[in-house]
């Protein structure tokens, strides 16, 4: 009764909560670390340093009038956001936080759970999200999000096949779809897949950028030419569900790389003995450290980078990264026959 | 307008989209409105809509009197306000065949190259943030901030100089201004630097404006381009070289020009502008003469009967005022300006048909418009 049912229910709570708290932590981050770069100090007023902003932005936008367009498609409309945010929440039911603990002398897993197919849910769960913003740009009945929609999905055929392309390589390497499986090959193999797959590594990047509508590849929002693009006609709190998915995908983003690239939750050179006393720190530590290195990444891209134009990202999404792919998948599996 | 045009295939029939951008709009700097004809996000056509800041200026100085007037040029191009000062001024003095003190015209034309300096960094700022890089924009502010100090302690306003009389100078330079704009050169050239490392070999940065807004040097005269835009098509007409004012005959600058005539080209001649300009800054300080900084100008200024024309280059382009006196009132009888962002606008359709959406904006960037003087 408590192995099957209080621990991952509590498990999930503590999930679910860390995410939103960490979402919203994340967007200071984002605001501070931008402005450190444009030598500005970014928020200051809430609380000391702005550290109590996001609270500040949650009440902001909790009681913001919440306005449905007349015109509007309203199922769709209320449905958007909804479709948007529930996909970057479950996807962290497979991502493994770390390896087991003891706790109240009981073997507790850090995380929710560990399906053979990880991998697939994680990609599959993940490009049910864009359908949010495809929605949303349909259901405002409006020029601007339309033309944003209409991006979103241009993108999501551009990077989504290079992605699981890619992804496959390293499947290819651990010999499973499973999270953990993923993470114990790069124990047993002595090897981050970091090294072994460099290529899929920055394949992997990129297409998370334009997975999470990041910049250079935030096309659909194009501010400054789509005047917010999807989540123009949203307000209030549907809008910050968009916001809260976008960053809630980018953890999950930097969370999938970490796994399968930078050894999850193992320390640096987990098999050698020398390194040993790496392993005094919690495993749950290393995850999020990592973690915390592509989450910065990101932001300093943002800070960083022009915008593409959505032409440019299907050519580099057709004609350079898929191309890639699929040669890297092709040497990862001839080398991997050869050698095994 | 017309109705969206309806285009008949084989197995749909498709819709042009008419997409209203602006007046508020994030990226039409100002109130600029543009009406597009989409078919998919590719421009069919455009068509400028302005006036939307439209305060009369022309009509208003008729009534006004000569010195008055001042105040009101610097109204038009609110982000380089000492050049339309300048502009005004030597048309004035030209009409009244005044000379100008050398130490005034030297002074002027530091602040006109300050000012275009200022000019610039708004430009790039803004340009880039259209195009998505957002980081340069704040750089560009923090160097116009300190122009805009320099400013301050030379005539106490930031944004609205009235910073100039006719026949010279209002005020005296203040005791060390000269070493505090040295100091903001010495500055300068290292920000510079550091905006085209951010953008002039970025991929992205290439990506998104090579090749975008082609226009070539005889078309682009015939559509009244002037400025950096017309340079950029390697048309080397700059105001100050073919007919200099202030003291620009004494100064040594190259003029630069682009060759392909895109959106990368006109960046190129005003990021290499920066550099012009901070050579003129330099020898110019360094040169200020002794003497005087009014001329002998009247106590009541009544112009004689008869009309001149008078250009200047502003940072925008050629900025040019045509004033007719009757010779018998203390205000113009007609006062009609050529401003550089309305010319160089009236490219803008022929610029943005054939491109995307997302180049629309950048174009508008790359024109570097301001709308106050577009509809004055």
């Amino acid at each position: 009764m408590v192995d099957t049912f209080v621990i991952p229910l509590l498990k999930i709570v503590i999930v679910l909560n860390a995410t939103l708290v960490g979402v919203t932590y994340m967007v200071l981050l984002e605001r501070k670390v931008i402005a450190w770069a444009q030598s500005r100090l970014g928020p200051m007023r809430v609380g000391p340093y702005g550290i109590l902003q996001p609270v500040a932005d949650a009440v902001k936008l909790m009681i913001k009038e919440d306005i449905t367009p007349v015109r509007a498609d309203k199922w769709l409309f209320t449905a958007a956001p909804i479709i948007s945010m529930v996909p970057a929440l479950i996807v962290y039911a497979v991502i493994p936080f770390g390896s087991e603990v003891s706790l109240f002398g009981r073997q507790v897993t850090l995380y929710i759970t560990d399906i053979n197919v990880g991998l697939l849910y994680v990609v599959s769960v993940a490009s049910v999200g864009v359908y949010g913003i495809i929605l949303a740009g349909y259901a405002s009945n409006s020029k601007y999000p339309l033309l944003a929609s209409l991006r979103a999905s241009a993108q999501l055929i551009s990077y989504e096949v290079a992605v699981t392309l890619t992804l496959v390589s390293v499947v290819v390497m651990a010999g499973s779809l499973s999270m953990v499986q993923i993470v114990n090959a790069q124990y047993n193999s002595h090897v981050w897949f970091v090294f072994a797959q460099p290529v899929a590594f920055v394949l992997v990047l990129i297409g998370g950028l334009a997975e999470t509508n990041r910049a250079p590849f935030d096309l659909p929002e194009a501010e400054q030419e789509l005047t917010g693009g999807f989540h123009t006609e949203y307000s209030g709190m549907r809008f910050a569900l968009f916001f809260l998915a976008e960053y809630a995908n980018m953890i999950v983003v930097s969370s999938v790389v970490t796994t399968l690239f930078l050894g999850g939750w193992l320390p640096p050179f987990p098999n050698v003995a020398a390194f040993g006393f790496l392993y005094y720190v919690p495993s749950w530590a290393w995850f999020l450290l990592k973690s915390f290195v592509f989450l910065y990444l990101f932001i300093w891209i943002r800070a960083t980078l022009p915008r593409y134009r959505y032409d440019q990202l299907m050519n580099l999404g057709w004609k350079v990264l898929i191309p890639i792919a699929i040669a890297n998948l092709v040497v990862t599996g001839i080398v991997r026959v050869l050698l095994l | 307008m017309q109705p969206p045009a309806v285009h008949h295939g084989a197995m749909f029939d498709t819709d042009e989209l008419v997409i209203n951008m602006g007046p508020q709009h994030p990226s039409t700097h100002g109130v600029l409105r543009v009406v597009l004809r989409l078919d998919g996000e590719k421009v069919v056509n455009a068509d400028v809509v302005i006036g939307y800041l439209h305060r009369g200026i022309e009509k208003l100085s008729e009534n006004r009197n000569w010195t008055q007037i001042i105040l009101l040029t610097d109204r038009m191009d609110y982000v380089a306000a000492a050049t339309s000062n300048v502009g005004y001024c030597e048309t004035v003095e030209k009409l009244l065949s005044l000379e100008v003190p050398r130490r005034a015209r030297y002074v002027r034309t530091i602040l006109c190259e300050l000012q275009r300096i200022a000019s610039h960094c708004l430009w790039i700022g803004t340009h880039a943030m259209d195009i998505g890089a957002m980081t340069v924009f704040l750089y560009a502010f923090r160097e116009r901030e300190l122009i805009l100090d320099l400013f301050e302690e030379y005539c106490g306003a930031r944004l609205t100089y009235n910073s100039m009389r006719i026949g010279g100078l209002p005020l005296e330079i203040p005791p060390g201004w000269d070493k505090k704009v040295l100091e903001f050169c010495k500055i300068m050239d290292s920000k510079i630097d550091e905006y085209e490392t951010l953008l002039t070999h970025n991929r992205i940065w290439l990506e998104r404006t090579k090749g975008v807004g082609v226009i070539g040097g005889p078309e682009a005269v015939a559509l009244g381009m002037c400025g950096p835009a017309l340079r950029g098509s390697g048309v080397p007409r700059d105001v100050r070289k073919d007919e200099p004012y202030a003291a620009y005959d004494e100064m040594e600058f190259d003029v630069p020009i682009g060759t392909a005539g895109d959106t990368y080209d006109r960046y190129l001649v005003r990021i290499e502008e920066f550099r012009q300009s901070l050579r003129i800054i330099r020898q110019a300080t360094q040169g200020i003469p002794e003497g005087p900084i009014v001329g002998k100008v009247p106590r009541l200024i009544k112009p004689p009967a008869g009309e001149t024309y008078h250009a200047i280059e502003s940072p925008k382009g050629e900025l040019g005022y045509f004033i007719v006196s009757d010779g018998k009132s203390t205000n113009p009888y007609r006062f009609r300006v050529r401003p550089p962002s309305f010319c160089n606008l009236q490219a803008l359709p022929r610029l943005v048909r054939g491109h995307l959406v997302a180049d629309v904006v950048a174009l508008i960037g790359s024109i570097d418009i301001v709308l106050g003087e577009v509809d004055r």
